[in-house]
């Protein structure tokens, strides 16, 4: 079982690297979104610093959900996704396995150019460092939560536009958190009940969304 | 082994066919014939559990395939009409991709004598695109003759397979059938097998048409 799970995350990652400009498409993103607000408003520092943690991480967000698609159109396009569904391992496995490999992809590289575009928006030094545990936290849970959504309208053509209106009322939750712990961090007060919050919902998502993806993609093959 | 109960199955409100049943022994084949769109593909995904019935059971060994789906599915092998083959993958990590989903560890070597069978020897690493679409179903049949699964469900296997392709698919079901192993496959091509073989016609329900 763990053997099906770490040949599907290996699986993945090679896929991806040897489509690398595929994978520069959010990064792209992020850093093009973040680094333009400058450019359309006051660049004061004091005025950067306030909106700094919202631009981010809407941007971050957004990153994601472009990226979503990825995450099972190829193998539901080629058939590869009714072999996952035949394996005799637990679906739900195999899907934790991908969605690992989506956030590797998409999510980490987020947060490692992340402290950059803080200190670009002259985030103090304590905040940058809670942005980047907040999106440590907050980009998987965006993940887990974009598999269920992209797991149900994978059938669907250019089904962008209703995988956004099934995903984004739940990414909220995260995008309030995520943001706010970063704001109040640069107030200089303490983060702890945010980033607890957050880490509650990588724990739940975690051990809820994969069973929910699962069923899911079972009720799409189906149809 | 395999049993089929008073299936029915309805698609875009047509009644593709209802109160089928049959049973599956071992080393048996069976031919599902119909014409297009008589249900053929949807009984075949039916039996494999990847599409809901609207009404019937599908049992293996005695127990529906959703109580003992871990033990159905390590024992079945299913090729569809998609080639399930990854563009940017060589031949051989395509193969071991398939088969790493049913948790089987083979040696490079296996997958190679595998490979020569099927007529794609010196393909190992050539990737994916590469390949015409012959070729890539070639890969599918390399995929079962290694999936160590008792039930082979075949859809259309001989698609876009050249005279070789075919003469091959028709050794590998024998070989398989001598084994003990049983096949259920659709196909439009002729197939000509030297052995025993029950065929069902599908589509008889597909002019008595509409459900009322």
């Amino acid at each position: 079982m763990l053997n099906a799970f770490y040949h599907l995350l290996i699986r993945d990652l090679r896929l991806a690297l040897r489509n690398r400009h595929e994978l520069a498409n959010p990064l792209i993103f992020f850093v093009l979104v973040v680094s333009l607000f400058p450019l359309a408003v006051t660049p004061t520092a004091e005025a950067l610093q306030s909106m700094a943690p919202g631009v981010i991480w809407v941007s971050a967000l957004l990153a994601v959900l472009l990226s979503l698609d990825r995450l099972f159109k190829q193998d539901y396009d080629d058939g590869s996704l009714d072999q996952l569904m035949l394996s005799p391992n637990p679906l739900m496995i195999l899907v934790f396995a991908k969605v690992i490999a989506h956030w590797l992809l998409t999510g980490l590289p987020l947060v490692i150019v992340a402290p950059l575009l803080g200190m670009f928006m002259s985030l103090p030094a304590d905040a940058v460092s809670v942005l980047v545990y907040s999106l440590l936290l907050g980009t998987p849970v965006l993940s887990l939560i974009g598999a269920i959504g992209v797991s149900l309208t994978v059938a669907v053509n250019r089904g962008g536009v209703l995988l956004s209106l099934i995903v984004l009322p739940l990414y909220i939750p995260v995008l309030i958190f995520g943001a706010n712990a970063v704001d109040v961090a640069a107030d200089g007060l303490s983060v702890k009940g945010q980033l607890t919050f957050l880490a509650a919902m990588l724990a739940l998502a975690a051990s809820l969304a994969p069973l929910a993806t699962a069923v899911a993609l079972r009720i799409t093959a189906s149809r | 082994m395999l049993e089929i109960q008073s299936l029915e199955c309805v698609r875009d409100d047509r009644l593709l066919f209802s109160d089928l049943s049959f049973t599956l022994a071992e080393s048996e084949v069976l031919q599902i014939e119909g014409a297009n769109g008589c249900g053929k593909t949807s009984l075949l995904r039916i039996i494999c559990g990847l599409r809901l019935a609207e009404a019937g059971k599908v049992k293996w060994c005695g127990e529906s395939i959703w109580a003992n789906r871990e033990d159905f599915y390590a024992n079945m092998v299913y090729i569809g009409h998609l080639p399930c083959i990854k563009g940017d993958l060589t031949v051989l990590e395509n193969v071991r991709a398939l088969l790493d989903t049913r948790s089987l560890s083979v040696t490079d070597h296996v997958i190679e004598t595998a490979l020569t069978k099927v007529g794609l020897e010196s393909y190992d690493d050539v990737p994916g695109k590469a390949l015409s679409s012959g070729q890539r179903r070639r890969i599918l049949l390399a995929f079962v003759e290694l999936a160590k699964a008792k039930l082979w469900v075949l859809d259309e296997p001989l698609t876009a397979l050249d005279v070789q392709g075919v003469q091959l698919m028709e050794s590998m079901i024998l070989e398989h059938k001598q084994a003990g192993g049983s096949v259920i496959f659709t196909t439009h091509h002729g197939m000509q097998l030297d052995c025993e073989m029950r065929t069902i016609e599908l589509g008889s329900f597909t002019h008595a048409g509409q459900r009322d």
